[in-house]
């Protein structure tokens, strides 16, 4: 049996409560479905001796297609986001790679901007409290050593979040609420920038802060996106690979503009401009040459299970396949 | 700005009251304790198991407010006012369900730990089923149904021909009302 530590738990009945309890420090956190900190809680990688639980707050739901930015709140179920008819046509790289995560009960109560906070993953932190004790810490439990890269300064633990780099690609942005002088104030962050190197602390939310929504603008004509994931099971597990590609086309079918971000490195995901190739058709020659790209400039660590080297080759090949979608119409397409 | 923070207050326990397999019942549940927990040992429900207890494996499943979740990632102060199933509402008059049936006859469990949470994810999916225009039944949907539950020892393919079977006779009873409705609309 695995136990939560003694808690306080406060049902937010509004948004200035949450955000007057969460200003209280990194002691208090918030709780959407529970399905990330509930679990990092139990096995003592995050410490907490409050959490406000958002549920019943409204500024968090609802679906909003109507305008040219579409508004996601942050607390609608990854299952209802993944599942939204217009969002399967608007954005269905980004319901593909929700349809994904985790497994059916996780999507069923974990949340979209839960994904987007999602804690840093590294097998020698998701791990029980004592297995970790046992083997002398790490930067991030316990201790002050990395065994990732030994004698490194930081903690490279992996953002694991499925939607991120679709959201990236799509150029998404995060509302990102908090109090002054009493009243809810709101900022705006792209979620390109809303992730640090520091894996202790990689989301740039400051404490008294709390994400509310994602902006995600509709795509020009001519604009596609394709999520990959790689994991073992097809099912519950992470991703291992994670990467999405996103190419905008003129009317000659010749490339306007393309990006590729890619998760699971280190804890920021990386975001990779494909300027170079603006103006050139999409064919195999450019898929070879935009995945070449993108394993020489990225660098999968032993953070998370299995081989890094073999998930840096399969970075390659996902690449590959994704933007074959664009010209081979047998290949698999979200 | 620093709220007080009532801790030894809020940590005493919180009654809930919510609708467990349609009777309203009342605990008291300290904050930090999951549903399973409040199942399993207020409530004496041991059909809902208890396993990895972080979100890995499935056994805890139960339904609230229809959805199957996992009641090791659920705090049950969360559940109120909500209704929650878990397998021991799911036969009627002391008659199995139909997925009960159908496991026991096509020996769709060994050990049987994972059997209950399989039961709820699935009879999530037989509901579902039932409010479908044209309902199929289609081995990958159920696999995909089934992907949130672990089993160690049957290798699945048995689990998903138990919850076939179940679902057909779900599509057999739709097909007959259309076709009586149709009946009724040509008499």
């Amino acid at each position: 049996m695995l136990r939560l530590p003694e808690l306080e738990v406060v049902i937010a009945d509004s948004l200035v409560a949450a955000l007057t309890r969460l200003a209280e420090g990194r002691h208090v956190r918030a709780l959407q479905g529970g399905t990330d900190l509930v679990a990092n809680l139990k096995t003592g990688q995050t410490k907490a001796q409050t959490v406000v639980a958002l549920g019943p707050l409204s500024e968090l739901h609802g679906i909003d297609t109507s305008g040219e930015m579409v508004r996601i709140g942050a607390g609608e179920r990854l299952v209802d986001v993944a599942q939204n008819a217009e969002l399967q046509e608007l954005f269905p790289a980004l319901t593909y790679a929700l349809a994904r995560i985790a497994s059916p009960q996780i999507r069923n109560a974990g949340t979209l901007g839960g994904n987007l906070c999602l804690d840093t993953r590294c097998r020698f932190i998701n791990q029980s409290d004592l297995w970790r004790e046992a083997m002398g810490g790490c930067l991030k439990s316990h201790g002050h050593e990395c065994h990732v890269i030994p004698g490194g300064g930081g903690c490279v633990a992996a953002l694991s979040a499925d939607s991120v780099p679709v959201l990236m690609v799509l150029g998404a942005e995060v509302e990102i609420a908090r109090l002054q002088d009493g009243a809810v104030l709101l900022r705006r962050t792209r979620v390109a920038d809303l992730y640090d190197t520091d894996g202790l602390r990689h989301v740039r939310i400051a404490d008294g802060e709390l994400l509310t929504a994602v902006l995600v603008p509709k795509l020009p004509e001519g604009a596609r996106a394709v999520y990959r994931k790689w994991a073992v099971r097809q099912s519950i597990d992470f991703p291992l690979v994670s990467t999405a590609v996103r190419l905008d086309l003129d009317r000659d079918g010749k490339l306007k503009q393309g990006k590729v971000a890619v998760g699971v490195l280190g804890p920021r995901p990386r975001l990779i401009p494909l300027d170079r190739w603006v103006g050139r058709p999409i064919d195999e020659t450019l898929a070879q040459q935009v995945a070449a790209q993108v394993f020489d400039r990225c660098h999968p660590l032993p953070n998370v299970l299995y081989d890094h080297e073999y998930r840096r080759e399969r970075l390659r090949v996902e690449v590959l396949r994704a933007i074959r979608t664009w010209f081979t119409p047998t290949a698999a397409a979200n | 700005m620093t709220a007080p923070s009532p801790n030894h207050a809020a940590r005493a326990a919180t009654l809930v009251t919510f609708q467990l397999n349609g009777e309203p019942v009342t605990v008291a549940a300290p904050p930090h304790w999951t549903l399973v927990e409040v199942l399993r040992y207020q409530l004496n429900l041991t059909g809902t198991k208890q396993g990895c207890d972080k979100g890995d494996c499935g056994a805890c499943t139960v339904r609230v407010d229809g959805a199957p979740v996992l009641a090791c990632m659920t705090l049950a102060v969360l559940v109120q006012g909500r209704s929650v199933e878990t397998v021991e509402g799911l036969g009627v008059g002391g008659e199995p369900h139909p997925l009960q049936r159908t496991f026991a006859e096509l020996g769709a469990a060994q050990c049987g730990f994972c059997t209950p949470g399989m039961l709820m994810s699935a009879s999530a999916y037989l509901d579902d089923l039932a409010t479908r225009d044209a309902p199929t039944v289609d081995a990958v949907e159920i696999s995909a149904v089934l992907g949130g539950n672990l089993c160690r020892c049957t290798g699945y393919t048995k689990i998903v021909q138990a919850v076939a079977v179940a679902a057909r006779e779900v599509v057999e009873r739709a097909q007959t009302l259309a076709e009586m409705s149709n009946d009724e609309a040509m008499l």
